[in-house]
This record gives structure tokens, C-alpha cells and sequence, in this order.
């Protein structure tokens, strides 16, 4: 009766302790790391070989990653994310394919369902022992079925170009 | 518009010297004949494609519907001759990036076989929004170049109530005279297009603004107007860019429109004098959208002049009808100004197309730029009051939002700023360059907001998967418990 007690009493002490402590000494996550994470595509795609895109984003705020971190956002996240910080943007070691969606070789594709199960945002559709197929709209060319799949039947291509979003050279100046 | 400018005349825009729209506007209106093809492309408006509803194999007759409309900015096409649809699928558009758009592809019987003609009833006995949907059924769209739906805008304006049509026949494009065509030509047809207009908006009072280098299309449109105390022609200085919307409504009613605004907000609604002629053969013929006048003209061209050609004929068989005297070394569809310059001529018109021009080497001559001397000259002629040389400067850096800030977005295009640049200076093509890639941001932002969303659903969902899994494991397992406590219960007695 006494063991229950006391272990009880302990338990009860040390719970409130730590709900106490977690009050008082929380750590406060930091504002613009929030706000960085939120200009990322939230994908957690792993490209940068950070742990997601908050650690990406915490990374950033402590200066250990470039602004050109993310492969996924392209230039346009790179220059967003230099004016965020206030930091100088070198893209050099950034060649921007442009945006880059996943294309499933259909005659390679067995149909095992690996890639499906493991895309972050579900763009790819199909299922067991059928070919599968990829939602350009959905996918962020992330890269990740790549990996996944057994046989390599997934390869990153171009979005397809359409007039809508055909745009002029930037013209030379004198 | 200041006290001043109404003394001095309009104090922006550019007054080219020569604006070569003689001799072809005095040519009399040839009609083209029917061609062996025609790709009618689905999307020649601002909005969404149309929907084909017919199919390869199809026999057509002029008139027939090719393609629904799609939602509630869009317009149907129809068939401009008889013929049966060969193929519905890409072809070059007529665009500076030759990539390809959705047409349907006739082979013409020749026959121009119409569609049976139906009993018309006077539109102006019908209720507004049944005019309006006849204006929507026959495909009419804004035929100044801007191709925005005209029922839709009707609406927009009877939900304004707009007290004032703006009738456009500024056709301030150099060169260009298919509207002064249809004035001098057609005057009595606009007039009641513009009528028919007024009673689908509720407009009190139409004012027609011609530019005053057009003096026949004056004189025509005061004849045909003469009994229609409502409707007003204005003649206003020749100054490009006078056939702008907001810069016609500001030289006629002096208000002007906000940015990022329509010209509904300030009570008034502008149509060009083709579109309301369109809108009278369509509500009292029964003619849907399928022909308009275009003129066909410059330095290479034979015989330059308008004609009455069917929608989606090919730039090539436009071209052969009128001759040319030499290959052209540019082809531009709209007007010199702002118009696209083509592939090829392997492209259809559309809608929208005014203007056909084939360039010849001497009118296309660009002297090489040279560095910005910040003197200003694209400052007085900006119609927008932007600071084009300051724009530039930004997109020349690469600084796409800073250009943003400089109210890029307010920016017509409309090229006065590079026809004054003594340097030459290539600022209308930097300010298209510098949209497109700030479009290009914005759409890239919301690919990135809609697949976090998707990552966002797809955890919750795994995690709900999980839970459930769980609490499955868990319900099996007390089944299993409350099992085994019967059984041995049952065993014990």
C-alpha cells in the first residue's frame, strides 16, 4: 500500500514538474524560421538532405545553409528567401531546370505500387499490377519515386511548355 | 484630363508622322473567297477554351456550332463555310512562340451550304438578358483586339449600371483600317448594334469616339445616327494610343478609371464600332461570330486593302488573295504597334485579328540600342503616367519585383515609350519580358501552395490510417479478451 503511495505521490510530482517546466522554459520556435518554412514547398521531399523544410528553414536562419538550399523551389524561392534574410544570392551553384515534373516509362512499369505509396503529395495514380501515372499538376519533381522505383522506369522531364506560359527572352540592353 | 491638355490637345502618346493607313483604307471592302481550309482555333478570347461538339468526320454548314462555350467567361466558335471537320487538334497559333493551340481543322465543300435561317424577333422588344444571350450563342467577342466575351461584359455593365456606352473607333493603330471600314462601309449597321447594346445594358447614351483622321467614317456615322438623339459621335484627336480603353473614356467623359480597375467602376463601358456591327448581324440576321473585315497591308503586300474573310483562314491564303510583291520579311497580326509578329504564315486568324500585316525589310529596319540618356522622352509619352525608363532599369538588373513596384502592372504595352527612345532602347519587349516572369512567380506560388496542401492532407491522412489501425487492433484484441473470459467462465461451470 505504502509502494503504491509513494509511486503515485511521485508520479503525480514529477508530472506536474515537467508540465511546469514545459510552461516556463518553452522554447519559442523561431519567427522567421516559421516564416521561411512557409515559403518552402512543405513537401519534406529531403532534396537539401535536411530533415523536411522546417529543419531547412532553421538551417537557414542559423546561416548554415545557402539560400539557393532548395532544389525544389528553383531560383524564384532562392531570390525570395535572399531578400527574406537580406543575404547576397549567388546562383551559381543553382542551375534551374525550370520547374520538373516525374514521367512513369510505361513499358518498364511493372505496376508494383511503390510509388504511389511513397509520394508526398499523392500525384502519382494507379494501382497494383496496372500502369501508373503521374499528375503534372500535383507533382513537384521532387524526385523521390525515383529512388523508389525497382525497375527505373521514373525519370524527372520538363513540364511541358504551353503557350499560356511561353514568356519573351529577356532582351539585351545597350 | 487637366485644364491644360484641354486647351493644348492630349498631352501623352505618340502622333506618328506617317500613320499608313492610306491608300488601303479608301480600297471598297473585297469579300475573300472561300478557301480550301480553315482551322477555327477553340480559344480566341480572354477566358476558357471552347468544348468541341463535333467530331472528325463531321459534316458542317456555315453557321453551325463547332464549339460550346465553357464556363461563364468563354464563347463558342462557329463554321464560317460548309465543309466537313477534318481534324480537331494543335496547330501553330498565330504567336510569336510558334507553339501550338487546339483548332478544328475544315476541308471546305466549296457549296458554303448555311445553316436554315430562323424567324428573328426584334431585339429591342426582347428582355435585356434575352438579348444577352443571343449576344453570348453567336460568339461575339470584344472585336478591338482585347477578345474579352461580350455578354459577359453586358452584364457586367447592367450590374454597374452604366449610364454611358464608350463606342471604340479610335483605331489608333497605324496602318490598320478594318474598323473605319466597317463605319464607312457598315454605318448603319453599327448604329444599331450600338442600339441594341444600350437597351442589353441599360446604358442612357452612347458616345462613338473616331479618331479625327478618319473624316468619311465620320460623316457616314453622323448620317446613320442623325435620328438617334441617345448616340453621340465625338471625333477625337488622332493620337495613338487614343483607341486604349481607359484613354478613350478619359479624352470623352474626363474620368478616369483606377488601376487594376474596369472601366464599368466609373459608370461607363467601352465595345469597339466592330463588335456592336457583329452584334447586329447576329441579333437580327441570326450571322454568328464566323467572318470579319481585316485589313491586309503592308510594304510587301500587292494590292493592300480590307477584306471580308472567314475567322481561322490561313495567313497564307489572306496573303495570296491581296498578292505580294516581295517575300515579307516580317508578318504581324494586330497592328505595328502592338501586334504579335507570326511564325509563319502557316498560322489561322482569329477573332481578335484586325490586321494582317506583311512587313517588307525597309519598314522593319532597328538601329542597335544604345545607353539610356535618362532624357524623358518616354516619361512625357507614357499614357500611363509610369516612368518607362525607370522600369527598365530594374528589369535590366534583374529586379522583377522592384519593377513591380514601379507599377509595371499598369503598363498597357503600348509601345510609345520605345517609339520615342532616342537610344532605342527595346522597353516594351523588357516590360512583356519582366510580366511574364513575375506571371510566372505568382503561378509558381500557387503549384507550391497547392502541393503543400497535398502533403498536407496526406499526412493527416496517414495519420488518421495509422489511428484507426490502431484502435482496430485494439477492438480485436478486447473482442478476443471478452472471448477468452466467457470461455473460461463457460469451462468454470
Amino acid at each position: 500500500m505504502i509502494g503504491i503511495l509513494s509511486l503515485s505521490f511521485l508520479g503525480l510530482f514529477l508530472g506536474l514538474l515537467l508540465g511546469y517546466a514545459a510552461k516556463v522554459f518553452a522554447v519559442e520556435a523561431d519567427s522567421v524560421a516559421v516564416e521561411l518554412a512557409e515559403m518552402m514547398p512543405g513537401t519534406n521531399c529531403g532534396q537539401c538532405g535536411l530533415a523536411g523544410c522546417t529543419a531547412a528553414a532553421e538551417a537557414l536562419v542559423r546561416g548554415e545553409a545557402p539560400a539557393t538550399v532548395c532544389p525544389g523551389g528553383g531560383v524564384a524561392l532562392a531570390q525570395a528567401i535572399a531578400a527574406k534574410l537580406g543575404i547576397a544570392l549567388s546562383l551559381d551553384g543553382l542551375e534551374d531546370p525550370g520547374p520538373q515534373v516525374a514521367t512513369v516509362a510505361e513499358e518498364i512499369c511493372i505496376g508494383c505500387g511503390k510509388c504511389l505509396k511513397g509520394c508526398a503529395t499523392d500525384a502519382i495514380v494507379g494501382a497494383a499490377k496496372q500502369i501508373h501515372g503521374v499528375l503534372d499538376e500535383a507533382c513537384t519533381g521532387c524526385g523521390g519515386c525515383m529512388d523508389l522505383c525497382p525497375t527505373g522506369a521514373i525519370v524527372l522531364r520538363p513540364l511541358p511548355q504551353q503557350l499560356k506560359d511561353w514568356n519573351w527572352a529577356k532582351p539585351a540592353f545597350a | 484630363m487637366g485644364f491644360l491638355d484641354k486647351i493644348t490637345g492630349v498631352s501623352w502618346g505618340v502622333h506618328p508622322h506617317d500613320d499608313h493607313k492610306r491608300p488601303a483604307a479608301d480600297v471598297p471592302l473585297r469579300v475573300m473567297p472561300i478557301p480550301a481550309t480553315l482551322c477555327v482555333p477553340l480559344l480566341q478570347h480572354v477566358g476558357a477554351p471552347a468544348k468541341p461538339v463535333v467530331a472528325v468526320g463531321d459534316k458542317v454548314l456555315r453557321g453551325q456550332l463547332l464549339a460550346s462555350a465553357q464556363g461563364n467567361v468563354s464563347a463558342p466558335v462557329h463554321a464560317p463555310t460548309s465543309g466537313v471537320v477534318t481534324a480537331i487538334g494543335p496547330v501553330i497559333a498565330p504567336h510569336p512562340s510558334g507553339l501550338p493551340f487546339d483548332a478544328i481543322t475544315i476541308a471546305c465543300d466549296g457549296e458554303d451550304q448555311a445553316l436554315p435561317a430562323s424567324e428573328m424577333p426584334d431585339p429591342l422588344s426582347l428582355a435585356p438578358d434575352e438579348v444577352t444571350r443571343q449576344i453570348a450563342a453567336a460568339g461575339i467577342v470584344g472585336l478591338g483586339g482585347a477578345t474579352f466575351p461580350s455578354a459577359p461584359k453586358a452584364q457586367l455593365g447592367r450590374k454597374h449600371a452604366v449610364e454611358t456606352l464608350i463606342i471604340n473607333g479610335g483605331e489608333c493603330e497605324p496602318y490598320l483600317s478594318s474598323d473605319d471600314c466597317v463605319m464607312r462601309a457598315r454605318a448603319v449597321e453599327v448604329v444599331d448594334g450600338i442600339r441594341i447594346l444600350m437597351h442589353a445594358t441599360g446604358a442612357a447614351s452612347a458616345l462613338v469616339g473616331i479618331e479625327d483622321n478618319k473624316p468619311e467614317a465620320i460623316a457616314a456615322m453622323r448620317a446613320a445616327a442623325k435620328s438617334f438623339d441617345a448616340i453621340r459621335i465625338c471625333p477625337v484627336p488622332a493620337r495613338y494610343p487614343m483607341g486604349s480603353d481607359r484613354q478613350l473614356v478619359e479624352v470623352l467623359t474626363g474620368k478616369q478609371v483606377p488601376a487594376g480597375a474596369r472601366t464599368a467602376t466609373v459608370g461607363v463601358l467601352v465595345n469597339n464600332v466592330s463588335t456592336c456591327a457583329a452584334i447586329h448581324r447576329a441579333l437580327r440576321h441570326g450571322e454568328s461570330l464566323y467572318r470579319r473585315i481585316v485589313t491586309v497591308n503592308g510594304g510587301a503586300v500587292m494590292d493592300p486593302g480590307n477584306v471580308l474573310a472567314p475567322i481561322g483562314v490561313m495567313v497564307e491564303d489572306l496573303l495570296a488573295f491581296v498578292g505580294l510583291k516581295e517575300t515579307p520579311a516580317r508578318l504581324v497580326m494586330g497592328g505595328p504597334m502592338m501586334g504579335a509578329a507570326l511564325p509563319h504564315a502557316l498560322v489561322p486568324t482569329v477573332k481578335g485579328c484586325g490586321g494582317i500585316l506583311a512587313l517588307s525589310a525597309a519598314e522593319i529596319a532597328k538601329p542597335e540600342p544604345s545607353p539610356c540618356i535618362r532624357c524623358g522622352s518616354c516619361v512625357s509619352a507614357c499614357p500611363m503616367g509610369l516612368l518607362p525608363l525607370e522600369i527598365a532599369a530594374r528589369v535590366k538588373a534583374g529586379d522583377y519585383d522592384g519593377a513591380d513596384a514601379q507599377k509595371l502592372d499598369d503598363c498597357l504595352a503600348c509601345g510609345c515609350c520605345a517609339y520615342v527612345c532616342p537610344s532605342h532602347l527595346p522597353l516594351v519587349h523588357a516590360f512583356y519580358h519582366a510580366k511574364g516572369e513575375l506571371w510566372k512567380r505568382a503561378q509558381q506560388k500557387k503549384r507550391n501552395e497547392f502541393t503543400k496542401g497535398l502533403a498536407q492532407a496526406r499526412t493527416a491522412r496517414l495519420e488518421r490510417e495509422a489511428r484507426e489501425r490502431a484502435e482496430a487492433a485494439a477492438r480485436r484484441k478486447a473482442e478476443r479478451a471478452a472471448q477468452q473470459a466467457a470461455q473460461a467462465a463457460a469451462a468454470a461451470e
